[in-house]
């Protein structure tokens, strides 16, 4: 960054130097769950600033305890983002630009529906899915975990949506392109990135989600890693060493998307929460 | 991004409009086709938010227990569950507790995010690095972060405790296992959670500032702090509504991180009516008074939005 500034160069680098020491201690947890998961041989002892030696034990007992409820999170948060995408970004565009009655009502109860308690839902959707036999079925986690993004990727992308100049949606039905054609061939093309942002917000959401995986599943059958850590240190509370690891692992995505996304991600929070 | 080179002149299209005039029934079809693409939005929304909202409230008048799910018999019991609720001295804790935990909360978060916000609004090296990496915190899974604070105030062996030991200072203090300290810990840990998210949405809404109000002011010979009181907070002012009450709906029906950090305990002393309605419905498989509890949730939130609402429109949104 070498935008002009009016301070001097000096200054700049403090402020850089104290930056790094807020950012060192908003990051130390995180630190200290990697340190730890180094140390797996500390169980109940005290564990040290920096790992003595590369002790990756840890990390293979995890991916034994916890890989497959790990590869249960990554089938449900993908198809949670495509049932997510299926559902809100033709809502959004219908929503921006067909101008049907109702549309504000519709926009605003998207609003509205970020303020239901989630245990409330899960209260209510529990006794739903038995009599629908979707308790314990990825499916039935995969819809529900859809619905922490839903509103959101709507309101995300309709805000973009709006933006595109009518005169290209009309140019393309002007060629003989229908409804479902402009859409696709046009709208979702020139969406691009509000369709990246929303995709790795509602993958995110179904990740870190443990309230309905914690309701809706009754059995071992489904359990995404987020149970699978919590059951974990019921039963394993001097293996600290594992339990790190694991929390490792199921934070990879995370950061992932943040080195490789980091943009999105950003955008995404300021634009699906304030516009 | 692609931005299409394709304009059309408008009076082409004017008479493509003319010269096949819209009749009814083809009109009637697109208008359908139309809400063909908001229609499985709708029914979805009605279906995961709507509905439960409502089964919610019928459930709070229903008796259900762990035989429900056999028989399927669940009769209304009037007003059975809520005076059960009431009467347990742990419904007025947990609402206490939901309030001291909201309050508190959102006061750290927020001030603590707008500091920041503040901080780095500043031009200096790395800073949008920073500021990425600075998400992290409220990127991870939050049963994650509750489990990795849980290992860092352990009584013994936490980090916390080794650290303020070594300064000489309470190094053993019972962070999350006295009943006394435990909310206050949970507080601590959500406050840490919370200050990414407030930071960037208020970052966000300082840079739509104009530099000429800064400018303005600085002419006029007001400090720092005068600028920020007269210029930047009233400016900022619905930016921080919405943080405010995003914030306030996220907190205030709280559950992941108070079951990965303390389970509600010890002696019941961090339960909120998230962790209550749980505890209840799914632990007691007593939905009936979980569904109480619920509805308290319900109606707390619901005054929030109509607030925010209000809110909204005086600003002219």
């Amino acid at each position: 960054m070498t935008s002009p500034a009016p301070t001097t160069p000096r200054r700049r680098w403090g402020s850089t130097l104290a930056g790094v020491l807020i950012l060192c201690v908003m990051l130390f947890p995180l630190y200290w769950m990697l340190d730890t998961a180094l140390q797996p041989g500390s169980g109940l002892l005290q564990v040290d600033p920096v790992p003595g030696s590369l002790d990756l034990s840890g990390f293979t007992k995890a991916l034994g305890d916890q890989g497959g409820h790990l590869l249960t999170s990554l089938a449900v948060a993908l198809g949670a983002v495509a049932i997510c995408l299926a559902i809100s970004a033709p809502a959004a565009y219908g929503l921006a630009r067909f101008g049907l009655r109702g549309s504000r009502t519709i926009v605003f109860g998207t609003l509205i529906t970020q303020m239901v308690p989630g245990i409330v839902i899960a209260n209510a959707l529990y006794n739903s899915y038995v009599d629908l036999g979707l308790v314990n079925s990825y499916f039935g986690l995969m819809l529900a975990d859809a619905s922490l993004g839903i509103p959101f990727c709507i309101v995300l992308m309709r805000s973009f949506m709006v933006s595109i100049p009518g005169e290209v949606i009309e140019a393309a039905q002007l060629d003989g392109a229908g409804l479902v054609r402009t859409f696709v061939q046009v709208v979702l093309p020139m969406s691009r990135n509000s369709l990246i942002t929303s995709g790795l917000f509602a993958f995110l959401f179904a990740w870190s989600d443990f309230m309905f995986a914690l309701t809706l599943n009754t059995t071992d059958h489904v359990k995404p890693v987020t149970l699978g850590i919590y059951q974990y240190i019921g039963a394993h509370v001097g293996d600290w060493g594992s339990v790190m690891a694991a929390s490792v692992l199921s934070a990879v995505p995370a950061a992932l998307l943040l080195v490789l996304a980091q943009k999105y991600i950003a955008a995404g929070i300021t634009g699906g929460s304030v516009k | 991004m692609t931005t299409s080179t394709v304009t059309v002149p408008a009076p082409s299209r004017t008479r493509q409009r003319a010269g096949t005039p819209d009749s009814r029934p083809a009109r009637l079809r697109r208008r359908l086709a139309q809400w063909g693409f908001v229609a499985p939005a709708v029914v979805f929304m009605l279906l995961f938010f709507g509905y439960p909202l409502v089964r919610n409230v019928v459930m709070s008048f229903q008796h259900y227990t762990p035989r429900t799910f056999f028989t399927g018999a669940a009769p209304f019991n009037g007003l059975d569950n809520w005076s059960k609720v009431f009467q347990d001295a742990l419904f007025g804790k947990a609402l206490w507790h939901t309030l001291v935990f909201t309050v508190g909360s959102l006061l750290g978060q927020f001030g603590i995010g707008l500091a920041l916000a503040v901080f780095f609004s500043r031009r200096f090296p790395l800073n949008g690095l920073m500021r990425s990496l600075i998400l992290l915190p409220w990127l991870v899974p939050m049963v994650v972060s509750g489990i990795v604070w849980r290992r860092i105030l352990d009584q013994d062996t936490g980090v916390l405790n080794s650290f303020l030991g070594a300064l000489g200072l309470r190094g053993h203090t019972p962070w999350l296992t006295s009943p006394g300290m435990a909310l206050l810990s949970t507080i601590l840990v959500n406050i840490w959670i919370g200050i990414p998210f407030n930071m960037v949405i208020l970052y966000g809404g300082l840079q739509e500032i104009p530099g000429e109000l800064y400018e303005a002011a600085s002419l006029d010979g007001a400090s720092a702090w005068r600028t920020f009181r007269s210029v930047t907070l009233p400016v900022l002012k619905p930016v921080i509504t919405v943080v405010l009450v995003l914030g306030f709906m996220s907190t205030v029906k709280i559950l992941d991180l108070i079951l990965a950090l303390t389970d509600g305990g010890p002696a019941d002393a961090t339960q909120t009516l998230g962790t209550l309605t749980y505890q209840n419905s799914f632990v007691q498989l007593d939905f009936g008074a979980g569904a109480v509890v619920g509805d308290v949730l319900i109606l707390v939130s619901a005054v929030f939005a109509v607030f925010y609402l209000r809110a909204n429109r005086s600003e002219g949104k």
